[in-house]
């Protein structure tokens, strides 16, 4: 039936303006990490307190943040005062101090606390362009065996924790973590 | 009409939106050892995007990033990189949204082959509709009649001289 | 108090669009004509209470009205006026009503001149547009009101315009964009007004030609100076960068060329009615859509409005109820019994035809590109990028399909051609045109087989356009009566598709003889680029209105001769503090001398970028050919020859004749 063919633009519109509509839900600015998957890039970097030069086997092992972060980063401030709080309820956290100068720092957690049950001085930058970031701050799950299960862009707060981080730490999820 | 958008929703990502649409031209001094890498850094900087900007390439980008991607594309090509190693390089970290011509994959096939698919099927239907067409047997002319009408219709005077197009 | 009353009036505007929506098309439906006569004054309403509503908001930006929350956001009392009266539609909210208010606009000039058409069909058009004006109106009032206060708590001073939209080109291209845009929303009403009362005849054909060609016209020059001006302010000299906002405008273009050339056989020839109605639907639907890709946020694009998904579904949500209405309209109204005119294969219609296929593939490839990476996510695919290089290579041949039928087109004939004809027409200019393309280049930039490709095309058009315009004129004596055998309607093609020709070559020769040097230089320093000296003399701070600048100041030689002083700016906006590249330009018919300042680099040096800008002027130049061109086409006589009116009976009449039957 010929009229059935006058049909094809509105079925084409319709698949159309169901793409738009989950479209408005979706956010094309956010960008998965393509190391989802993978284990963490291997490195050797120095411990920013102690000089001690790090390796991917010295830090895996059980389930951690790796937090990028930079005293240049206005946001790492905003985000540093629930790291602390996640690290006293047991997180462990490993910081990677990106693009920065040592000795700055080191004065800026004796300032605001430390977080980080080690922090790597990653001051070329090295492997941040490894593990794929593109800014501070940038938070990545790391499994027990060293894969990377995620990655957040920005600031981490208690409702990016509950909603997006604590799957990966069941150990946490109860009680959950205060604001 | 230039807005970062880093309105309501993105306020928590406030120092990623730094990169405010400014139009500041990115003009880079890198030297070349030969003309022929200056030429590829030129091509591969405008196929690279900017991972953390809107819609821009590395080449394009004020952001630090696209700065460090641009140094990273410098280097790899005076160490001797092929197209392919940068691009793979490039991919491996940042995914394939950093390549602005996606490659082929079973995804992106029907993006590079539809345009070409559906040419082919318009030939077809166009060949296909025109034989219809002439082979449609009617001697008369059965528009003039119809033209007649219309002419009066619409009170046209010259009816003689048809303009073209 | 002032902005309470803008928004009053655009309240009364929205309640006069309602009207016009409803009243006039009840009583085409009932035959009522006094409902119907009413759709003029209503239009005109529509329109007065818009432009109160416009000249208010402008009026609180040019007092520096800063309780006013677009003004505050948009500008401040140190911009010059101009800038000021532009920061109006500088922003999602005042952009909006710009668009109502052009769309009002657009109402009221189909009132004005279209006396002529039959009572119904007026009225079924008016309320059309109504239609479309209620829903536009209502998503300025529901979601982007632009008489919003900034209450308690006014600011002292305004933040700042985006430097970039304060500038010369800003002022007029959103208009001249919207004017297209909106303009299609003409020949939609027309086509939905044809598809109700079931008469998609030559008569519909032509009424709603004029508006679509003007309509189409002014996108043109839209999107041309939108490219001019991303070419000179952005700083870095491309001019097209296949951003999801400039497809948004390119993707309508391309239909619009669809349909500008379709009804024309439509008109002449009584031919592809439903293609055509449909394609008037599609125009519109992409400037809709359009206006969704850019206000909604679904894609990243470096010139996207504030996002805000709110707005975003209120549009879809329009979108889905205007252009699904309008396409559920046309399934079951549009004619499914193909017109028993005849045409051969060989002959103008078939030419029409795949210059109509090869349009629409085009707006096809870019609407696909432009959102294959959301179709990605949505699926869950990951992440995708779809950029120029993508867009140029599959776009470049579309277009090359385009010419060889290009150039016959002027010269064929309707209904039945022949080849042999066409050679005997055109063996000999193309002989001409070969020669060209092989000698051409060779003379000038040195050979480039693209450039030598790209004179053939130009040339095959130009070929075919001459060889058309000595026919035309041979038999009239005289330069007076050869001219007066020249309609605006062929005038204008004549302009548009020489337009065209200029274009395929400035794109073709900027692209392969453009050259670009990024440099470290000192004052006193000297560059070579492509023949010309430039000599850096040094930098120098000044002050603008709400600017600071560095300013760089060079001298440029071709041998021994200064051919021209250009003095690039780094600029410094105080209000936001945003930093901006402004180029200088030396411009020429067959080059263009481009230089911008980047950051300074050690010592007194400056990163400087030396451009060489071949024929790229050719580029707008065409595309200003093409847009006046296809504004000329509206002068022909033959669109101001009133209908007479038409009484029901022979209405009637017409509607059941044979021709005019629907399946």
């Amino acid at each position: 039936m010929p009229r059935l063919k006058l049909f094809l633009p509105l079925a084409a519109f319709v698949l159309l303006s169901l793409l738009l509509f989950k479209g408005l839900s979706l956010d094309p600015t956010s960008l998965p990490s393509a190391l989802v998957g993978k284990p963490l890039p291997d490195f050797e970097l120095e411990e920013l307190h102690s000089g001690e030069i790090l390796s991917r086997q010295r830090i895996i092992g059980e389930p951690m943040l790796v937090n990028i972060w930079a005293t240049w980063c206005y946001s790492c401030r905003v985000e540093h005062p629930y790291l602390l709080e996640l690290a006293a309820q047991g997180v462990q956290i490993i910081g990677l101090n990106y693009k920065d100068d040592s000795v700055k720092a080191v004065g800026w957690l004796k300032d605001l606390g430390d977080p980080y049950a080690l922090t790597l001085a990653d001051s070329e930058g090295r492997l941040g362009l490894d593990m794929g970031v593109y800014g501070a701050p940038e938070t990545y799950v790391v499994d027990a065996q060293g894969v990377v299960q995620y990655r957040h862009v920005g600031v981490v707060d208690a409702q990016v924790w509950q909603s997006l981080l604590v799957a990966w730490f069941p150990e946490f999820r109860r009680e959950g973590v205060s604001q | 009409m230039r807005y970062c958008r880093c309105a309501i929703r993105w306020l928590s990502m406030i120092a990623l939106c730094t990169m405010v649409m400014t139009a500041q031209a990115v003009i880079e001094t890198y030297e070349f050892s030969d003309a022929n890498l200056e030429r590829r850094y030129h091509r591969l900087s405008d196929e690279l995007r900017c991972p953390k900007c809107q819609n821009q390439t590395i080449a394009d980008s004020n952001a630090p990033i696209a700065k460090d991607l641009r140094f990273l594309l410098h280097e790899q090509l005076e160490s001797g990189a092929s197209d392919d190693d940068i691009l793979s390089f490039m991919v491996a970290r940042y995914g394939e949204f950093v390549r602005y011509r996606p490659g082929l994959d079973s995804n992106t096939a029907l993006l590079w082959y539809g345009p070409l698919l559906l040419t082919l099927v318009a030939l077809l239907a166009l060949a296909m509709h025109l034989r219809g067409r002439q082979s449609a047997v009617s001697p008369v002319e059965p528009t003039e009649k119809e033209r007649e009408a219309l002419r009066a219709r619409l009170g046209e005077s010259n009816g003689g001289q048809d303009s073209q197009l | 108090m002032l902005a309470e009353v803008g928004h009053f009036a655009l309240i009364i505007a929205f309640v006069l669009a309602c009207l016009q929506a409803v009243v006039p098309l009840v009583g085409a439906w009932r035959g009522h004509s006094g409902s119907m006569l009413l759709a003029p004054p209503l239009a005109v309403g529509v329109f007065v209470f818009l432009l109160i509503a416009f000249v208010i908001l402008a009026t609180t930006f040019l007092q520096d009205d800063f309780s006013v929350k677009v003004v505050a956001s948009n500008s401040n009392s140190f911009m010059p006026d101009i800038y000021k009266f532009s920061a109006v539609w500088g922003n999602h909210e005042g952009s909006l009503l710009l668009w109502v208010l052009i769309l009002s606009g657009w109402m009221v000039a189909v009132a004005q001149f279209s006396r002529g058409l039959p009572l119904t069909m007026l009225a079924r058009v008016l309320g059309v547009m109504g239609l479309v004006a209620v829903g536009f109106i209502a998503f300025s009032l529901l979601t982007s009101n632009p008489f919003e206060r900034l209450l308690p708590g006014i600011p002292a001073e305004g933040q700042d315009l985006n430097p970039l939209l304060q500038d010369p080109g800003l002022i007029i291209h959103p208009p001249l964009l919207y004017m297209g845009y909106v303009g299609f929303s003409v020949p939609f009403a027309f086509a939905i007004a044809a598809l109700m009362g079931g008469r998609l005849d030559a008569a519909w054909a032509r009424w709603s030609r004029p508006w679509t060609n003007v309509a189409w016209g002014f996108l043109s020059l839209g999107i041309m100076l939108g490219s001019w001006w991303a070419y000179y302010e952005l700083g870095w000299g491309g001019w097209w960068f296949w951003d999801p906002v400039e497809n948004a405008s390119f993707m309508p273009w391309l239909v619009g060329a669809a349909l500008v050339h379709s009804l024309a056989a439509t008109e002449k020839r009584g031919l592809f009615r439903s293609w055509t109605v449909l394609l008037a639907i599609a125009a519109f639907s992409l400037s809709l859509l359009g206006t969704f890709l850019v206000r909604s946020g679904v894609l990243t694009s470096v010139h996207a409005f504030a996002a805000d998904p709110d707005r975003g579904l209120f549009i879809l949500i329009f979108l889905a109820l205007v252009i699904g209405g309008s396409l559920v309209l046309y399934a079951l109204r549009a004619p499914t019994v193909a017109s028993r005119v005849q045409y051969g294969a060989f002959s103008r219609e078939a030419l029409l035809l795949a210059n109509n296929f090869i349009f629409v593939i085009s707006a096809t490839t870019v609407l696909l590109g432009t959102l294959f990476p959301l179709v990605m996510d949505a699926l869950g695919q990951g992440k995708y990028s779809v950029g120029p290089p993508y867009f140029n290579a599959v776009f470049v041949p579309l277009m090359a399909l385009l010419v060889p039928f290009m150039g016959i087109g002027p010269v064929s004939r309707w209904k039945q051609d022949a080849p042999s004809r066409w050679r005997q027409e055109l063996l000999l200019p193309a002989a001409v045109v070969v020669l060209c393309a092989l000698v051409l280049p060779v003379l000038t930039l040195g050979f480039n087989l693209w450039v030598a490709l790209a004179v053939l095309f130009s040339g095959w058009l130009l070929a075919g356009l001459l060889r058309d315009f000595l026919d035309r004129t041979r038999t009239a004596k005289g330069l007076f009566s050869k001219w007066r055998r020249l309609t605006p309607s062929y005038l204008g093609m004549l302009l548009a598709h020489t337009g065209f020709a200029a274009m395929i070559l400035g794109v073709t020769v900027v692209s392969q003889h453009n050259v670009e040097k990024d440099l470290r230089m000192l004052p006193g320093d000297s560059e070579d680029v492509a023949g010309y000296r430039f000599h850096f003399v040094g930098v120098n701070p000044v002050a603008g209105p709400n600017y600071d600048a560095d300013q760089a100041d060079f001298q440029v030689f071709k041998g021994e001769t200064l051919v021209a002083e250009l003095s690039p700016q780094k600029r410094r906006y105080r209000a936001s503090g945003q930093v901006m590249t402004e180029a200088a330009i030396d411009p020429g018919m067959f080059r263009d001398l481009f230089i911008a300042m980047g950051e300074p680099v050690g010592e007194e040096a400056w990163a400087i970028r030396l451009q060489y800008k071949p024929m790229i002027r050719w580029i707008w130049f065409g595309a200003l050919m093409i847009g006046f061109g296809a504004l000329t086409t509206a002068f022909d006589r033959r669109y101001r020859l009133r209908e007479r009116r038409l009484d029901t009976a022979e209405t009637q009449a017409a509607m059941n004749s044979p021709a005019h039957a629907k399946a």
